[in-house]
């Protein structure tokens, strides 16, 4: 009756895209809020408390806002380019999260005949295909930033990008290590690796044997994500708002949507690489998912926290931080664990 | 489905290299070269060789072109003005002349040499496992092909040298 449909694995996978996508949008939203109301409380105000219970609408009626809004493009900028800058962002964004596995293998209640992983594609040099789509992202930025055809904007797209540059080296020789220890690049093997306990009690995640690895790469992806005390490009009085000074309506949205699932791809592999996936104690294996969340969560409450404690630093001092201090840790660091690995085995 | 993917990436490739010449905005070149460098590593996928593919967009499309990328937009090239008509490139300067008899050369001497050796040459001692692990890759790195890899970074380190001694000849 129904052999007209694709077989069963392939609909599941379907479903589990769109579910992955919208999840990071939705995701998109729900950081916004939680952004704004913990920025509030850290401040002593309340917040948005209107559009629905404490708020909660808030990012859905500025999504419809920004929607009607008209769409500018200043007179002397660059056509093609200028439309296509925002999407080269969000498309790299979302891309990013296609490797990352957050569950065991399920069959949907017994739905499926095989198995099939809770992540969208499982490759075996998946942290290098994180590493090459945010290299990609940065084009978005600079694409902005010129294509504008403003002082402002391009000021902000030449930070953002040197800045990014700067930290990716940081940031890869931070995975390079937790790599090494783990002898695969497959993020779901690198998870499976830190299954277990030490003592019975101590989870083998990565983060109790890396501290500084975790330390390096948390540091590194506050920069690679362009956030507060790191948030150069939209130093306000300096750069209005840094390479999406002309753009508004939708276009703007969309860079503000790449910059938070990015922060989310950012804290998800940060939870695959140190704090052991979705592994946890007192769930079963097919709930391990909520532990992914839960730990996916702190991170990004994390980020927000820091966001609205530390003040920005000045562009000279986050550069000399990057080279003269993050990048000899991380080296340093890489050396260690090689020589350790190459000891103990 | 693999044909398909591969004619795809293929044409994609062909025509983003073209059109990377065919521009009178350098920025729009430079845009079009990543273009043509993702399309080679969808190919590379396509041949089950994932780990090649990711350096080529990390290397390629995402290192050396971010650096084109800033070198175009701060030098501020100005767009190149269509050349006037009735003026036939091919026969224009000696310079021109010579390089397009060199270019037309090089392709009848690469048509030549794939036609003697044939494509099977190209494949020999290759298995999915040597082009797929990375231990593998990087164990004939260092050992089988030492000799190319090492004499590849003195030779891009020859490069170098002649960009600096070239951008700073004025001061000697």
């Amino acid at each position: 009756m129904l052999n007209w449909l694709p077989p069963p694995e392939i609909i599941a996978q379907l479903g589990l895209i769109f579910v992955i996508f919208n999840m990071l949008v939705l995701s998109a939203a729900f950081m916004v809020w939680m952004e704004r109301k913990v920025c509030a409380y850290i401040q002593d105000r309340s917040g948005p408390n209107r559009v629905g219970f404490e708020g909660v609408l808030q990012p859905f009626a500025d999504v419809i806002k920004l929607l009607f809004k008209e769409q500018l493009k200043p007179k002397a900028a660059d056509t093609v380019l200028f439309a296509i800058a925002p999407i080269v962002s969000t498309a790299a964004a979302f891309a990013a999260f296609s490797v990352v596995p957050f569950g065991t293998e399920t069959t949907l209640f017994g739905l499926l005949d095989r198995p099939i992983p809770l992540e969208i594609t499982d490759v075996n040099v998946a942290v290098l295909v994180i590493f090459a789509i945010t290299s990609m992202g940065i084009y978005g930025i600079v694409l902005a930033g010129w294509s504008s055809n403003s002082k402002y904007s391009l000021l902000g797209g030449l930070r953002s990008s040197a800045q990014m540059i700067s930290y990716e080296l940081s940031y890869g020789l931070a995975m390079a290590a937790v790599i090494m220890m783990a002898g695969s690049l497959s993020l779901r093997e690198i998870v499976t690796n830190q299954s277990g306990y030490w003592l019975g009690f101590i989870p083998r995640w990565y983060i109790l044997l890396q501290p500084l690895g975790f330390f390096i790469y948390l540091t590194a992806g506050v920069a690679e994500t362009n956030r507060a005390p790191f948030d150069f490009p939209e130093a306000e009085q300096e750069l209005v708002a840094g390479y999406h000074t002309e753009y508004s309506s939708m276009s703007f949205a969309m860079f503000f949507l790449a910059e938070y699932v990015n922060m989310v791809t950012v804290s998800a592999v940060a939870t695959s690489l140190y704090l052991g996936g979705w592994l946890g104690p007192f769930l079963p294996d097919w709930l391990g998912w909520i532990w992914f969340l839960v730990k996916v969560f702190l991170i990004l409450f994390f980020y927000v926290w820091m966001r609205w404690t530390l003040p920005r630093y000045r562009y000279d001092q986050l550069m000399e931080f990057g080279w003269k201090w993050l990048l000899p840790l991380a080296v340093l660091n890489l050396f260690v664990t090689a020589a350790v690995v190459l000891l103990v085995g | 489905m693999d044909v398909l993917a591969f004619y795809a990436f293929a044409a994609i490739a062909v025509i983003a290299s073209l059109l990377v010449i065919g521009q009178g905005n350098p920025m729009h070149s430079v845009m079009l070269l990543i273009v043509s460098f993702g399309a080679l590593a969808g190919l590379y996928v396509l041949l089950d060789a994932p780990f090649t593919a990711v350096t080529q967009i990390i290397v390629y499309a995402g290192a050396i072109m971010v650096l084109f990328l800033f070198v175009v937009m701060l030098l501020n090239v100005p767009r190149e003005e269509p050349a006037p008509p009735g003026v036939s490139t091919l026969l224009g300067p000696t310079g021109m002349r010579i390089g397009a008899v060199l270019s037309l050369l090089l392709a009848g001497e690469m048509l030549w040499a794939l036609g003697r050796i044939g494509i099977g040459w190209f494949s020999q001692g290759v298995t999915a496992a040597s082009v797929s692990s990375v231990a593998l890759i990087g164990s004939g790195i260092f050992t089988r092909h030492a000799f190319a890899f090492e004499a590849t970074s003195v030779l891009i380190l020859v490069a170098m040298l002649g960009a600096v001694v070239l951008a700073r000849r004025e001061h000697f």
